[in-house]
């Protein structure tokens, strides 16, 4: 659906964008990943036709943005990351003038406006004036302004930015629901978000694509260190020893907290030796008060990559 | 050509919500009442608005009209409503030639106010229609040709007072100044100046002749800057 290949852009010397290249699969919710400054907004500026590219192209549903650029901008709905809306409109006048723009009929115009409004919850404020709208309201007219004419592809840049945190559940649930019809690139430096919502993720960091994957596969090739923790009642060194002899342990290490025990259990790569230590503690007839996986999150992978790439742009500077 | 109408028609809605627009209109009615007032209604003067035309008015609408134009393009700049505006598929071309026809229309509706000045007119003396639909005419052109150069401005600068003041930088020395700097020269540069003055251009209108010489000045001065503000917004998104 989306087709990216070697794109760069550079505004004078600083390069924003750096030659990168992916591809987004029609359907599904992709999401868009990078630290403040990396060139999220950038790359979506030029897939939404706002800014040309420097060198590189792009095609969305098989339509060149430079070339095609009217098709392409038919094609997709946009919520740039300010949200810019006229504020002296009212919300259903607002909405009326964007579909007009995109050439819907009358009639076509008013069901699209409903179930717009319906859909991002704007219902009872359609006859306000967008101005008198709280911040977490305007998002909602964007996005109602993004999906009014079902387009193929939906480009939201940082959606949930400055919502409250019941009306960022409210927005993600959404957008997970529009994953179902449509293909959504969806930007943001929050990876909770990311992670919730997105069936593959796009890792950007310093103009360039680090890693792509599934939140899930970026998370595994983490996880492998994320370790076991334990609270038993026994002498440390005992429950060191026997943890030590699980088959699929690595290292165990043991230390005593407020008379018990705290294990900490380094597995060996793709095991699960959680039920291993419940039957080690029943074995002994110890008692086991609590036991959980550190979970590897995305964000220990995010920092992790974008720091990598720090270093490496770095040593570039360094070594000129 | 609809998404031209779709945007002059959020244009002069625009308009009707905006309290500078409604000042703007109520600042050129007082001064243009206050001229025909003490300039043309009085005992033994021509039933006509032709001296009110040949200098208040025109000076009045260097001014008043680069402040209706110049939130049209500036606002969208600052606002960032740019951004949702040039990613809907609308070209440069129509978002340009629909503002400037939106403001066109507000200009329109200020102007047909006027019209009560030759109803109370004539009421005193006899009306020639020809000469009213003359001076329509040309009011027409010379609105249309400053809100194209206003309109110009306002899309150079996010920041409307610095495109208020250029405009009426470049009006009041197209208007004005090239006049009466051609009097003070001899030669072709008393041609080009004479040829570039706008109310050189404008006087015949008032005086009720239709010259396709003015017409033809007015109209290509319009299309000239309405052209460099399409380009100019085309490079404003290559930055």
């Amino acid at each position: 659906m989306i087709q990216v290949r070697n794109l760069t852009k550079s505004f004078g010397p600083l390069v924003a964008v750096n030659d990168i290249s992916f591809d987004v699969e029609r359907g599904g919710v992709v999401g868009f990943l990078g630290p403040n400054g990396a060139g999220k907004t950038t790359t979506i500026r030029i897939l939404t036709c706002y800014h040309p590219a420097t060198s590189g192209s792009a095609t969305i549903a098989g339509f060149d943005v430079f070339r095609d650029s009217i098709a392409v901008r038919r094609r997709i709905g946009y919520l740039p990351e300010s949200t810019p809306l006229y504020p002296e409109m009212r919300v259903r006048e607002y909405l009326d003038f964007r579909g007009k723009l995109r050439g819907m009929s009358r009639q076509d115009r008013t069901t699209a406006v409903r179930r717009a409004t319906e859909r991002c919850w704007l219902g009872e404020f359609i006859e306000r004036p967008i101005g008198q709208l709280s911040k977490g309201m305007r998002q909602r007219v964007g996005l109602a302004d993004a999906i009014l004419h079902e387009p193929e592809v939906l480009v939201l840049d940082e959606p949930t930015i400055g919502l409250d945190p019941n009306q960022i559940r409210e927005t993600r649930n959404l957008i997970k629901e529009l994953g179902e019809q449509h293909t959504v690139l969806l930007s943001s430096h929050i990876l909770h978000e990311v992670e919730q919502a997105c069936s593959h993720a796009l890792i950007i960091a310093s103009g360039k694509i680090v890693a792509s994957g599934s939140p899930k596969e970026l998370r595994d090739r983490f996880s492998s260190q994320g370790q076991v923790i334990a609270e038993i009642q026994a002498p440390p060194e005992d429950v060191e020893k026997a943890a030590s002899n699980i088959p699929q342990v690595q290292g165990a290490k043991a230390s005593s907290v407020d008379g018990w025990t705290h294990l900490a259990v380094t597995p060996k790569p793709d095991a699960d030796v959680r039920a291993d230590i419940f039957r080690m503690a029943a074995d002994k007839s110890w008692l086991l008060r609590e036991i959980h996986r550190e979970g590897a999150t995305l964000e220990d992978f995010f920092v992790q990559v974008t720091a990598r790439q720090q270093d490496e742009q770095r040593e570039r500077v360094a070594g000129r | 050509m609809r998404n031209i109408c779709t945007m002059a028609q959020r244009e002069l809605g625009a308009f009707f919500l905006s309290p500078i627009a409604y000042a703007v209109n109520a600042i050129f009615l007082f001064t243009a009442g206050l001229a025909f007032g003490l300039g043309t209604f009085g005992p033994g003067l021509e039933v006509s608005l032709r001296s009110l035309l040949d200098f208040w008015i025109v000076l009045i609408l260097v001014f008043v009209l680069p402040m209706l134009a110049m939130r049209l393009v500036s606002e969208e700049l600052r606002n960032g409503t740019i951004e949702t505006l040039m990613t809907a598929p609308i070209t440069e071309t129509e978002v340009i030639l629909g503002k400037f026809l939106g403001a066109l229309g507000f200009y329109v509706i200020m102007i047909a106010a006027l019209l009560l000045y030759p109803i109370i007119l004539a009421v005193y003396g006899d009306l020639d229609v020809g000469l009213l639909i003359c001076h329509y005419i040309g009011l027409l052109l010379l609105g249309g040709l400053y809100l194209a150069v206003s309109l110009f401005f306002s899309t150079l600068t996010k920041h409307q007072v610095i495109a208020v003041l250029a405009s009426f930088a470049l009006l009041a020395l197209m208007t004005f100044a090239f006049q009466a700097m051609s009097q003070l020269v001899e030669g072709w540069p008393k041609v080009v100046l004479q040829q570039l003055s706008i109310r050189s251009h404008f006087h015949d209108f008032v005086r009720g002749m239709l010259d396709l010489n003015h017409v033809v000045f007015f109209l290509s001065t319009t299309g000239l800057f309405l052209f460099l503000t399409v380009k100019l917004l085309e490079v404003r998104r290559w930055q």
